[in-house]
């Protein structure tokens, strides 16, 4: 069970380095919603963007670091755009990814891709693909 | 006639070949010429959005120089991501002296140091701004009438605020092209949603849910073909049509050209000079063009 309300050391830390990656207070958000009713990749993410941006606020970054959501979102700026308070969240799910990138931690393994569609891929998905989920 | 350096992105020479082959035909009726930028290199695909790593915004400088050294102050994209990445990088480089400073500082190999003056843009800001759409009707040779047609945006080309060629919720550029073609633009409730993008790699289960209600959304307000502006939107709202209709039942796909290839059409030119080879999309263009 998580315990809210708990910001230790370590998990101030890593929040304030999202913090610093993305410039972005995610304490301005006051959970309207409109990012996760507007977001196209909703159905793959196990905590919506909302939830998301609410864990942070309450210092549960490993649940947000180890969620699905952070990897499934592709940049698409329609949450960034669309919020009433102004917070990019796009740049705070960039700054999440970077956390666990800068680790060395990929998230793109080629050898799953089968051989048959690794030939028909455009080399814009190789390049974007590779930059946003792998270190 | 009027020139600009054009800078062509990986995609637009391998799985995009037919929207820059579409490109250099339209420009050419329109007497704009393409000079593609010597020793390009890849853009990027994507603009990192984090504040600390100037690293990840070199190649952007690097081509601005290449653009520089033509003699020009402007680049032409057709790519959405290449106009979104390159225009992006280069505002956040040039915004700041002591960013520009440092990037330079990795250019000793480069004669020219980037100024940080070259203004990115994309085609269709050219066709509105330069050229206008007077101009663009009175070269329409064969109007599109009857056709109707849905323009799909996706992200790159508007999104975020500033980054766009038009208005982030209320685009109309490629609506107002499909009326000087003659066609009939049709109103779509997803015109503006992302098509999943890289995540055709890592989560194809995703964009083969977005691409089928993408299509569909447009199918069912009426329209005849879809038309975009980024060929990995291409892919996958395009090419990935048929792995949505063998797992959909009943999913009916349409036609999905680049905007360039209609215009094409519109100007009269052949089929095989716009890379266009699917017969049932010719057959479709082509019979509106002699109604």
């Amino acid at each position: 069970m998580i315990e809210l309300g708990r910001h230790t050391k370590s998990r101030r830390d890593i929040l304030d380095k999202v913090e610093r990656i993305s410039e972005v207070d995610v304490f301005a958000c006051y959970q309207c919603g409109r990012c996760s009713g507007d977001c196209p990749s909703i159905s793959l993410m196990d905590i919506m963007p909302n939830q998301a941006i609410r864990l942070l606020q309450l210092g549960e970054v490993e649940a947000v670091l180890s969620s699905k959501t952070i990897w499934v979102c592709a940049s698409c700026f329609t949450c960034t755009s669309r919020c009433p308070k102004g917070i990019d969240i796009a740049r705070v799910l960039e700054a999440l990814r970077q956390v666990c990138l800068r680790k060395n931690i990929d998230q793109l393994d080629l050898n799953n891709i089968p051989e048959e569609e690794r030939e028909r891929y455009p080399t814009i998905a190789w390049v974007s693909a590779l930059r946003k989920l792998s270190g | 006639m009027k020139s600009f350096a054009y800078y062509p992105g990986c995609t637009l020479k391998t799985t995009g070949k037919a929207f820059e082959q579409s490109a250099y035909a339209v420009t050419g009726v329109l007497g704009i010429q393409m000079r593609e930028i010597e020793r390009w290199n890849c853009c990027g695909t994507v603009f990192s959005l984090t504040t600390d790593d100037t690293m990840h915004h070199i190649a952007t400088v690097r081509n601005m120089i290449r653009v520089e050294e033509m003699g020009e102050r402007e680049v032409l994209t057709l790519c959405s991501m290449c106009y979104n990445t390159l225009k992006r990088a280069n505002e956040f480089i040039a915004s700041d002296p002591v960013r520009l400073a440092e990037l330079n500082d990795f250019m000793y190999k480069e004669e020219l140091k980037y100024s940080g003056k070259v203004k990115v843009r994309h085609l269709l800001e050219i066709l509105r701004d330069d050229v206008g759409w007077e101009q663009i009707r009175s070269k329409v040779t064969k109007p599109l009438s009857g056709l109707r047609v849905a323009s799909y945006y996706g992200c790159a080309l508007v999104r975020p605020e500033g980054a766009g060629v038009d208005n982030l919720e209320d685009p109309t550029v490629m609506e107002d092209l499909v009326s000087s073609l003659g066609a009939e633009p049709v109103n779509w409730p997803s015109r503006l949603e992302c098509c999943g993008s890289y995540q055709t790699l890592a989560n194809k289960d995703l964009v083969l849910e977005r691409t089928e209600h993408i299509v569909s959304s447009a199918r069912e307000s009426g329209a005849d073909l879809i038309i975009l502006s980024c060929p990995l939107c291409e892919f996958n709202i395009g090419t990935r049509q048929a792995e949505v209709a063998e797992r959909s039942y009943g999913f009916k796909g349409l036609p999905v050209l680049y905007f360039t290839q209609l215009m094409g059409f519109a100007f009269g030119l052949e089929a095989k000079e716009l890379g266009i080879e699917d017969e049932a999309t010719i057959k479709l263009i082509t019979e509106m063009g002699a109604a």
